[in-house]
């Protein structure tokens, strides 16, 4: 049967590059659907009506939700360059990374981008924390997966992205490559990766969209 | 590698720790049970879980594994023959899988938010989410069971044990507030599935007792009122 595939995706998701990503590396053909989260369309709201969120792959008529779900379920089903590791200990490592991610860095990174002074000082100072445990991951391997990017890299792909821009926002630094040489090497390789590369969202774009993010955020601070 | 030595970091109320404990049971291992202390963390833990410092923990040999659900997985795969927990389709696996995030992130926090909430409004509200929440797995339940007695079919599996552990707390809440979350007449096939949950072997010893939790619970209500 020939195989059908669908992804809802806005344009600058994190989660949705994710599912980029993913099928990218395994070289899968699929149709894009970007929806304007300000007007869900129906098809959306059929597929995930639970969240009402993306990215949404949709496999043959069948839709799977959530990104870390996504991606797990595209290696399952397509085995060409495994992107999870194939030993039970290795894969519950990376699940336990990629779930750190979401629940801490992520957050402590959102943090930063939507206050100021003190309070972000903080922030900066859990994000700092966060990354220092990331660091450690890196220990002799060029990817979080080894040799290739895998799972975790995907997972944490976003920070590669993020990170520089907050930087340039904000102009503070929060990888530092002193403190973070093998981050920093990483956050480069994984970028120069040429099927990563192909579906970074522009640059310029994303700075626009971060900084009014902040500039809303700190809007409601002074109005409150 | 099946047969190193298996320790569980644990302590009798939590049901984060029940998760991995079923998974163990489900695969007949044998496994040393420590239970921490409630109120202060073992060396023991705070080695094998720097980063969350929380339980359960799986120790493996000399291998910490953290996190329930994780741990489940974990399990289902080192110990793979007989009975497998996570169903085997990958459709069916996302499913699962989704199903149990969306039970972590969003309904059982609604449990909490009942004892948390403020005056009876507030209450009501958070109820009627946690029902709410209910009827959506009932509906869940339909479809991964497919007349079968559990989501995992014949025999328990992931989303079993992934919404089963709250069980005992979800009774303490009904208890306590003295109303039904889970309602017979709302959610039948769920209300029926508690019942064959709660008594299956590999869950009925390490249920917590209704009143013996409830007891807790009244403990830790009054340190957190007091701090």
């Amino acid at each position: 049967m020939a195989e059908e595939l669908k992804l809802f995706r806005t344009w600058s998701s994190p989660f949705a590059l994710r599912v980029v990503h993913a099928l990218k590396i395994k070289g899968l053909e699929y149709e894009t659907i970007f929806e304007d989260l300000s007007s869900k369309s129906d098809s959306l709201l059929r597929y995930n009506p639970i969240h009402r969120k993306i990215p949404v792959l949709v496999h043959n008529g069948k839709p799977i939700c959530e990104s870390l779900v996504i991606l797990e379920y595209i290696d399952e089903t397509w085995k060409q360059c495994p992107l999870l590791p194939r030993d039970p200990y290795e894969k519950a490592k990376a699940r336990f990374w990629a779930k750190f991610g979401d629940d801490k860095l992520t957050s402590s990174i959102w943090n930063v981008l939507t206050t100021q002074g003190k309070e972000q000082e903080e922030h900066i100072a859990a994000t700092v924390q966060n990354l220092k445990l990331i660091e450690e991951l890196l220990k002799e391997k060029k990817f979080f997966g080894g040799e290739t990017i895998g799972y975790l890299d995907i997972a944490f792909g976003r920070m590669a992205n993020i990170i520089s821009i907050l930087e340039e926002i904000m102009d503070l630094k929060l990888a530092d490559e002193e403190e973070f040489p093998l981050l920093s090497a990483w956050m480069q390789n994984f970028s120069d990766d040429p099927v990563i590369k192909e579906c970074w969202p522009p640059q310029d774009k994303m700075i626009v969209k971060f900084q009014a993010v902040r500039e809303s955020y700190l809007k409601t601070v002074v109005s409150q | 590698m099946a047969s190193e030595d298996v320790k569980l970091l644990g302590g009798w109320p939590s049901p984060y720790v029940m998760r991995p404990r079923i998974a163990l049971n489900i695969k007949s291992v044998n496994y040393e049970f420590l239970e921490e202390k409630f109120g202060s963390k073992s060396d023991l833990l705070l080695k094998s879980n720097p980063v969350y410092k929380k339980i359960p923990v799986l120790i493996h040999g000399e291998k910490p594994i953290c996190e329930s659900l994780i741990i489940v997985e974990y399990v289902d795969e080192v110990w793979n023959s007989g009975h497998t927990i996570l169903p085997s389709d990958p459709y069916d696996r996302a499913v699962a899988r989704f199903w149990a995030t969306y039970i972590d992130d969003k309904w059982f926090p609604g449990i909490r938010a009942i004892s948390r909430a403020d005056g009876e409004e507030a209450k009501k509200k958070a109820v009627e989410e946690v029902i709410a929440g209910l009827v959506l797995l009932e509906d869940a339940f339909i479809k991964c069971s497919k007349g079968k007695s559990f989501f995992g079919g014949d025999k328990i599996g992931y989303l079993d044990i992934a919404l089963g552990c709250f069980l005992g707390w979800l009774r303490v809440t009904e208890k306590l507030g003295n109303f039904a979350l889970l309602d017979e007449s709302k959610t039948p096939n769920l209300f029926k599935w508690a019942e064959k949950f709660s008594s299956d072997d590999a869950v009925k010893d390490i249920m917590p007792q209704t009143d013996k939790l409830m007891e807790f619970a009244k403990v830790l209500m009054a340190k957190s009122k007091a701090s």
